[in-house]
């Protein structure tokens, strides 16, 4: 595997690995005082980010870091970018600057593949962070990483998906890799945020669409409330906020009608109050956090699996 | 003595150890453990550390038997060296194997590494490698079921089941009832220069 761009097309095998990696990861530095491994050393990866992000940007660094890479961050506001540099140019230079490894979140749909086309005759990987509306691979793996932690194998569980469906890379990364690994996705949203050309998705018989959330809460292994993103709409919708709240939003009445032993989940960041309630967010079944944690673990792995073995940059694969 | 080849058309194959000679040997080195690290004494108790795949029921066979022999329960545990290895960048990406410490930790205890096979002391440097990372043992001492030289870095076996000499073309299999079919322990011709050690 040289990069990892899609959760579209991983096979289950190549999932199952990373997501192993990634638990045997989390118990080698459980409880370490020193959390630093000497796997990465003398790799470099370099993050750009032409997106805002907390979680995502902080914890590629973190996972490079645990594991002995040379992590730099670039940002579009900080960089050549902001000169009008072009991306190809931009991510050329940083392959021929010796990164080994280019992670990239990018507001353009398909950014991350491009990349990886410009980047064909180098040895340079690339990790998609995020690209518009199309796909957040390491996202989905760390939701999967969660729920097998909570619910144990996926084969069989249902995950219902909340929100706004249609903006949402979050989702359609999850759409392929939950399926992928056996379980059912419900997605759940207004009319107007679920996406209009879904045929193919729902050809597998896996995923399913529905518009009342109350009527799938009780058979849910998992929920997981999605980002209403508002810098991506341009145009009207929903009504209100407020209204968007009641007929989609987590409350605590609505989290009572899931079974005991159903996750909540959410990819941050959260608006508390309209997509799910306070109480609904930092209760005992939100995995909330543990997401964030296991996102460094995943992380971690995606970057054992793609740079451990791979010939430094600069010289031919 | 058993045939060096087992046919024509098979690889040859010569078995160094049976199955009772595994579980004699295990005694054998289950004493001297007792012997050298004074278990049962007012000493504190040695941890065994199995590296993965086979050093890891190996450690826990040794410890069944020292506390069969001595009375005193002995803490066991696994440690997977994969993300240590100096090699990795020869191979593609291997899967990481289970590391689970004993509850006590291995602060300041005497830590007996166990593996199947010694061959080039790689696999050991690595495991003092990761160790580093846990903690400071008392002190760290070895464990191998064969010791079949060739060793690459300065590093020796305190306890040792059997002292093959062998070529670098052949390769040592230990078979052990937790992963394989039963307990054996093998010399084939090995197809490649690499030998035994994974």
């Amino acid at each position: 595997m040289k990069h990892l761009l899609s959760t579209e097309g991983l096979d289950r095998d190549t999932a199952t690995a990373l997501l192993d990696t990634a638990d045997e990861l989390k118990r080698t530095l459980l409880g370490r005082e020193v959390r630093k491994l000497p796997t990465l050393r003398g790799r470099t990866v370099i993050t750009m980010f032409y997106e805002n992000s907390t979680r995502t940007r902080v914890s590629f660094e973190l996972a490079g870091k645990w594991m002995s890479a040379d992590v730099v961050n670039v940002s579009a506001g900080g960089s050549s970018v902001g000169k009008g540099e072009s991306l190809r140019d931009t991510v050329l230079t940083l392959s021929a600057a010796g990164a080994d490894c280019v992670i990239v979140r990018h507001p353009a749909s398909g950014a991350a593949q491009r990349l990886a086309a410009w980047l064909a005759d180098t040895p340079t990987s690339v990790v998609n962070a995020g690209d518009g509306m199309h796909e957040h691979p390491t996202q989905a793996l760390l939701d999967a990483a969660t729920l097998r932690e909570r619910l144990g194998p996926l084969e069989g569980r249902r995950v219902v998906i909340v929100g706004d469906v249609l903006h949402s890379r979050v989702a359609r990364s999850n759409v392929h890799l939950l399926t992928t690994l056996g379980a059912e996705v419900v997605l759940v949203g207004p009319p107007t945020l679920v996406p209009t050309a879904l045929t193919s998705w729902l050809e597998s018989n896996r995923v399913r669409v529905s518009f009342d959330l109350d009527a799938e809460l009780p058979t849910a292994d998992a929920v997981m409330m999605l980002r209403v993103q508002a810098e991506r709409m341009h145009g009207a919708f929903f009504p209100s906020a407020r209204e968007y709240s009641i007929s989609y939003g987590l409350n605590a009445a609505r989290a009572a009608l899931l079974p005991e032993h159903a996750v909540v989940m959410h990819p941050g960041p959260m608006l508390r109050g309209m997509e799910i309630a306070d109480s609904v967010a930092d209760a005992a079944n939100s995995a909330i956090v543990e997401q964030v944690r296991n996102g460094v673990h995943v992380r971690m792995a995606v970057l054992y699996h793609l740079l451990a073995a791979q010939s430094p940059a600069g010289e031919v694969a | 003595m058993a045939p060096r080849t087992r046919g024509a058309t098979g690889p040859a194959e010569r078995e160094l150890l049976s199955a009772g000679d595994v579980a004699r040997t295990v005694a054998r080195i289950a004493h001297q453990i007792i012997e050298k690290t004074a278990v049962g004494s007012s000493e504190p108790t040695p941890v065994l550390l199995g590296i993965p795949t086979r050093g890891a029921p190996l450690a826990a066979r040794l410890a069944e038997r020292i506390t069969e022999f001595s009375g005193t329960q002995v803490p066991y545990g696994s440690i997977d060296v994969t993300l240590y290895r100096d090699d990795l960048r020869r191979r593609p990406p291997r899967p990481l194997e289970l590391t689970q410490l004993p509850e006590g930790g291995i602060e300041d205890r005497i830590v007996i590494l166990v593996d199947d096979v010694l061959f080039s002391g790689r696999t050991i440097r690595s495991a003092l490698d990761a160790l580093r990372d846990i903690g400071r043992p008392r002190a760290v001492q070895l464990a191998v079921l064969v010791d079949r030289g060739h060793r690459e870095l300065p590093i020796r076996a305190d306890y040792v089941g059997k002292n093959v000499p062998t070529s670098r073309r052949e390769e040592v299999a230990v078979l052990l009832s937790e992963v394989d079919d039963r307990d054996a322990v093998l010399l084939r011709a090995a197809a490649d220069e690499s030998g035994g050690e994974r």
